[in-house]
């Protein structure tokens, strides 16, 4: 059987392997697609998607096909409803998308899962849990930020504005911008008492069970505490599963609404700069898309671990690279490198010292066996 | 330790100011030298100076933990940040100005110098209106004086220049001021010193206003 030494793996490729076992403990099963989706998916959710470039090609037939710029759509594309039936599933695929940075496409690694059919409480717990295991799983210190859209989107609803304020708003709450909403909220004759309530939700941050504590009040009228509650019995399934120093409630996580719906969350943890995960609840997309079952997903953006730990980085390209010579008997070379690889070190042959190859030790084989010319450790 | 990054200039001078006040300060950061990065363990702040349009970058990719950047680069770059306070410092506007009697012609493409192309066209998309954006570094004011452009969109201080070229603001799209902005993964795992920083500049903002 073949046995992989964890040390030659990249930090994305040990994730994908710790994650799909992760997954499948707990009944997911793996979601194999094609590279290739027609165009025209992607066409009619185009909101839906992080970047709305595309790569496109010509297919033999003469359908437009797009390399895939995201997964979701396509699972729930090629799924059917099945009554009680919940479908589970999770991925590990490259997806094609525009880098923000140097505006060039980029093949990003991504793994995630998506839990489709009847979604209750336990279905989000346990989603929400398998969010803060992928993050565990990474590093111990990490932080999943949840929020609930039920009660964002009822708050705003009450404010009663238009289709762009309403833009500006949800924009303001991405940025934990206070004195945005305040500004617009003024400029726009905004109900006092709800841009008091937006005001005091994008601010709370913190110890879940605190934050809860403290909107509770805020939460009173149909809408807003259904959702309310429903945040506290999955925030309270996952304190008892021990998460609770790693859930922090943050309604500044959104989603576009016309596609999610209930909870949405982002994963963080130490050392990169951005959210690492990103999922939700996205009942609205299945009825856009003709589904009747609800949904729940996320992903995990594979490609941002490879700067990680970049100060514990591998220093060496390998541990010793061996000399020898035109004379050097094959045999004793084999045996030679044999032995070394013995003690556990990573050789490499050359006849003369190569360029740009740090390595820790510097040997020659000679006549009288190997001698050392330079260590660097 | 908190890593800050300063817009260099004018601003970022009041803004270390503030942040001194604030009780984060770095006494080597006032000596006359060309270092780079200033620290001061012991209240576990590391400062550095960069070029305005730039502060954003650092702090959307990490490099800084927090940083003061213009409405106006936020703007027009549309960082993934959060924006955590108006310092009410740097104030001006981003305006649209036109020699003085010009008349828009609706039925022809304006065309429109800028340095802010995202600004100028998320304004002009809203109103519907077909321009032809011309991207210039600096000197807008030249090109509605030779006619290069239509109108210029612009950084509008005090309106001298613009009035001692014949200009005139036409619109204004928003008014601008210095922002103290974080990263989304610091304002997570340094939440505490972000958290008190902000409160102790917004207590020094509101005694300005």
């Amino acid at each position: 059987m073949m046995m992989i030494n964890d040390a030659v793996l990249m930090n994305e490729e040990k994730a994908a392997f710790g994650l799909r076992a992760l997954y499948q403990s707990y009944g997911y099963t793996p979601y194999k697609m094609s590279k290739f989706e027609e165009y025209e998916l992607y066409v009619r959710n185009k909101d839906f998607l992080v970047s709305d470039h595309v790569i496109t090609f010509t297919d033999t037939n003469g359908r437009l096909m797009a390399l895939k710029p995201d997964v979701t759509l396509s699972i729930i594309k090629n799924g059917k409803d099945s009554g009680d039936v919940t479908q589970k599933v999770y991925y590990n695929e490259n997806v094609y998308r525009v880098s923000k940075g140097s505006h060039a496409y980029k093949e990003i690694m991504q793994a995630g899962l998506e839990c489709i059919g009847q979604i209750d409480d336990y279905q989000i717990f346990e989603v929400l849990m398998l969010a803060c295991e992928s993050l565990k799983m990474i590093s111990d210190r990490f932080v999943l930020d949840i929020s609930h859209l039920g009660i964002v989107s009822a708050i705003i609803e009450r404010m009663q504005v238009t289709t762009a304020v309403r833009a500006e708003l949800v924009k303001c709450i991405g940025e934990k911008n206070i004195h945005g909403i305040a500004a617009l909220c003024a400029n726009n004759g905004i109900d006092a008492a709800a841009a008091d309530d937006l005001v005091a939700l994008i601010s709370a941050y913190g110890d879940s069970k605190a934050t809860l504590a403290a909107l509770c009040g805020r939460c009173v009228d149909t809408e807003t505490k259904a959702a309310y509650e429903q945040l506290c019995t999955v925030v309270g399934a996952l304190e008892r599963a021990g998460y609770g120093n790693a859930v922090r409630i943050d309604f500044s996580v959104t989603g576009d609404m016309r596609y999610y719906n209930g909870i949405v969350f982002r994963g963080f943890i130490d050392g990169v700069p951005t959210g690492i995960l990103s999922g939700g609840q996205y009942d609205n997309l299945m009825r856009k898309m003709g589904r009747k079952a609800g949904a729940i997903g996320f992903a995990v953006y594979l490609d941002l671990l490879e700067r990680m730990d970049i100060e514990n980085e591998n220093r060496y390209d390998v541990d010793v690279v061996l000399l020898y010579d035109a004379d050097t008997d094959i045999a004793d070379l084999q045996s030679a490198v044999s032995a070394l690889q013995a003690e556990g070190k990573s050789t490499m042959t050359q006849m003369q010292v190569p360029e740009k190859i740090r390595c820790k030790e510097l040997l020659k084989l000679t006549k009288e066996g190997v001698q050392t010319i330079e260590t660097n450790a | 330790m908190l890593n800050v990054a300063l817009p260099k200039g004018r601003i970022g001078e009041k803004v270390y100011g503030m942040f001194e006040a604030a009780g984060l300060e770095c006494p080597s950061i006032r000596e006359n030298n060309r270092k780079l990065i200033f620290e001061n363990e012991a209240v576990g702040v590391r400062y550095f100076w960069v070029k305005p349009s730039d502060v954003a970058i650092y702090v959307e990719r990490g490099a800084a933990d927090i940083g003061v950047a213009g409405k106006d680069i936020l703007l027009e770059y549309e960082p993934d940040i959060y924006e955590l306070l108006d310092l009410n410092i740097g104030k001006c506007r981003m305006a649209v100005a036109a020699r003085e009697g010009f008349r828009d012609n609706a039925q022809k493409t304006l065309k429109v110098a800028t340095k802010f192309t995202n600004i100028a066209q998320t304004y002009y998309t809203a109103l519907g209106r077909d321009i032809d954006i011309i991207r210039l570094n600096g000197s807008i004011e030249l090109a509605p004086i030779l006619g290069l452009s239509d109108v210029i969109v612009d950084i509008v201080e005090t309106g001298t220049t613009l009035r001692e070229n014949h200009l005139q603001v036409m619109e204004t799209i928003v008014p601008i001021s210095a922002r103290l902005i974080a990263n989304k993964a610091a304002f997570k795992f340094k939440n505490d010193a972000i958290v008190s920083i902000v409160n102790k500049l917004s207590q020094t903002v509101e005694v300005s206003k």
